[in-house]
């Protein structure tokens, strides 16, 4: 052990800043890919039971495995890849899907002061990198020369872009009101019980994200970019094995990212929702930050899964239809009574 | 030589070597990701010159909704090659004069005559809680408020001219109008006859 200090004392300070960082980031990604693994889990069984069957049962108790399973499988499958295809793009292209969705977790607050990176621009850098996740998609069905994923591709980053549009403009009526970009800022913004939440205030804003969120990962019932039915899977028709899996992990983690981020703009974050609240406040005050947290990117994961055993999936043009015309004209106009509101100070959030 | 500068130095080579392959690859799309691959790196060095707004927008912008779009026109497009790549002696001489000519004025002007250490001296850091989007935007939306709005109006006259020149109607269309098909009631759509059963 002495040893070991001794050795870390003479390291220079910027590599030990560097090791400290990786080690940071080992902290954030390890848990991110085991709910993601789970979140598959949990996926399958919660369509089960609301399809009245049992779910994944057979791989270890009540099928507690079977994603480890499943993980197994794909990584001992054979990677095809198709003749004619470019080959780099074609494996790097998943990667791209992936490294965003993992990436934007730097500027991400867990609590009052555990976050990775708190900088000024949190909410711009987790615009800009999940504007660069299109390009996975959009790579993958290029490079795979194949028509069904060329159209998968075209159509799945066609709504990504649109929506983003969407998104971007809640995100924006998020930042009037809390007058900042960075993310411990916006949750502190939100000081308060579950209704000075911005949630409420926003409440078309919040609808629009969420809604927005579904469609950009390509979830039912926004799938067309798999569209079984039509283009036998879209933009990843061809792919197989571990290169197919990892954009598997990417679609997850985005979901958990949409969700969390979500519960950080329009759930108050870390916050509890008895916070300031005589009685239940204090009752609760021994809960940490990081569970209410959890717990309200639980209830957005949940949605998505709802969803999708609920809804049938959406036609293409009306798809394209509810985000431009119905969603951007929403948010315009919400912005606008956001600001209005913010100027003349209305009572009880803009005060 | 510091971290910063290695950094530096480094993006810079990614920029230069991606640019040259912007215009030396034969597959367009190929150059179009090249293209992409400098505008991060781009976005890299902005960062390092604490503007970190402009690098992000860079990043949001240009990479995230420019290049989609110009990579769905160059992979649907097909292209021929042969078209584009012939002539190429022919234009060599008058190519190598233009580019010649471009990077002579591009030394004269950038060189450090104008802009080096003796005409600007170093900017001194900013603190940590600097926040050059604010800086921006206090900037923006006083003393060039007037530029910022008539820029704002130009690509406004973009948008509905992209728009106008894509609006026709087309006779052969089947589109139906989402509005009119989420009133139909079910009178409108289901007629009840009564038949007699059949005989034997």
């Amino acid at each position: 052990m002495e040893f070991f200090i001794s050795l870390w004392g003479s390291l220079p300070a910027e590599l030990q800043y560097l090791i400290w960082t990786l080690i940071k980031i080992i902290v954030i990604i390890a848990p991110i890919m085991l709910s993601v693994a789970y979140f598959t889990y949990a996926e399958r069984k919660i369509i089960g039971y609301m399809q009245v069957r049992i779910g994944p049962n057979r791989v270890g108790p009540k099928g507690w495995l079977q994603p480890i399973a499943d993980a197994v499988k794909l990584m001992f499958k054979e990677i095809v890849i198709p003749a004619k295809a470019n080959k780099l793009l074609f494996v790097i292209a998943p990667a791209i899907t992936l490294g965003p969705a993992l990436a934007a977790w730097a500027v991400f607050p867990f609590d009052e002061e555990l976050v990775l990176a708190d900088i000024n621009a949190g909410l711009l850098y987790i615009l800009a990198l999940t504007s660069v996740g299109v390009y996975g998609v959009i790579i993958a069905g290029w490079a795979s020369n194949s028509k069904y994923a060329f159209l998968g591709a075209l159509r799945s980053s066609a709504q990504i872009v649109s929506y983003e549009i969407a998104m971007g403009f809640a995100l924006v009526g998020v930042l009037v009101v809390a007058g900042s970009l960075n993310l411990g800022d916006i949750v502190r913004a939100q000081e308060g019980g579950i209704f000075s939440w911005f949630w409420l205030p926003l409440l078309p804003l919040f609808g629009v994200y969420v809604i927005s969120g579904v469609a950009e990962t390509n979830r039912a019932p926004f799938d067309v970019a798999e569209g079984e039915s039509e283009i036998v899977a879209g933009f990843h028709v061809e792919y197989s094995g571990m290169v197919f899996a990892v954009f598997f992990l990417a679609e997850y983690a985005n979901m958990i990212l949409i969700s969390a981020l979500t519960a950080l703009m329009f759930l108050g974050g870390w916050l509890s929702p008895f916070h300031g609240w005589p009685l239940l406040g204090p009752l609760f005050d021994w809960v940490p930050g990081f569970v209410w947290l959890v717990m309200k990117t639980a209830i957005f994961m949940f949605l998505f899964l709802w969803l999708r055993a609920t809804f049938p999936r959406y036609r293409y043009d009306q798809i394209m239809r509810l985000g431009w015309k119905v969603f951007i004209p929403i948010t315009i106009v919400w912005i606008a009574v956001v600001g209005l509101a913010v100027v003349y100070q209305m009572p009880w959030w803009f005060d | 030589m510091t971290l910063e500068k290695l950094i530096f130095y480094a993006l810079s080579a990614v920029i230069i070597a991606a640019a040259m392959m912007v215009v030396t690859r034969r597959n367009p799309v190929h150059s179009a990701l090249f293209l992409i691959l400098a505008f991060v790196a781009c976005s890299g060095i902005w960062l390092l010159a604490e503007a970190e707004f402009l690098a992000i927008v860079l990043v949001l912008v240009y990479v995230g909704a420019v290049m989609v779009l110009f990579l769905f026109v160059l992979m649907m497009l097909d292209i021929d090659l042969a078209v584009l790549r012939a002539g190429f002696i022919k234009m060599l001489p008058l190519g190598v004069i233009m580019a010649i000519a471009m990077a002579a004025e591009l030394i004269l002007i950038v060189g450090p005559d104008n802009f080096g250490l003796e005409q600007y001296a170093a900017p001194a850091r900013h603190a940590a809680d600097y926040s050059n989007t604010e800086e921006l935007g206090s900037v923006l939306y006083t003393v060039y408020m007037y530029p910022f709005e008539i820029a704002a109006v130009i690509l406004l006259v973009a948008i509905i001219a992209a728009i106008g020149l894509t609006m026709r109607k087309r006779p052969d269309t089947k589109y139906l109008d989402p509005a009119t098909q989420v009133v139909v009631k079910r009178d409108d759509r289901v007629r009840m006859v009564s038949m007699d059963a059949e005989k034997g």
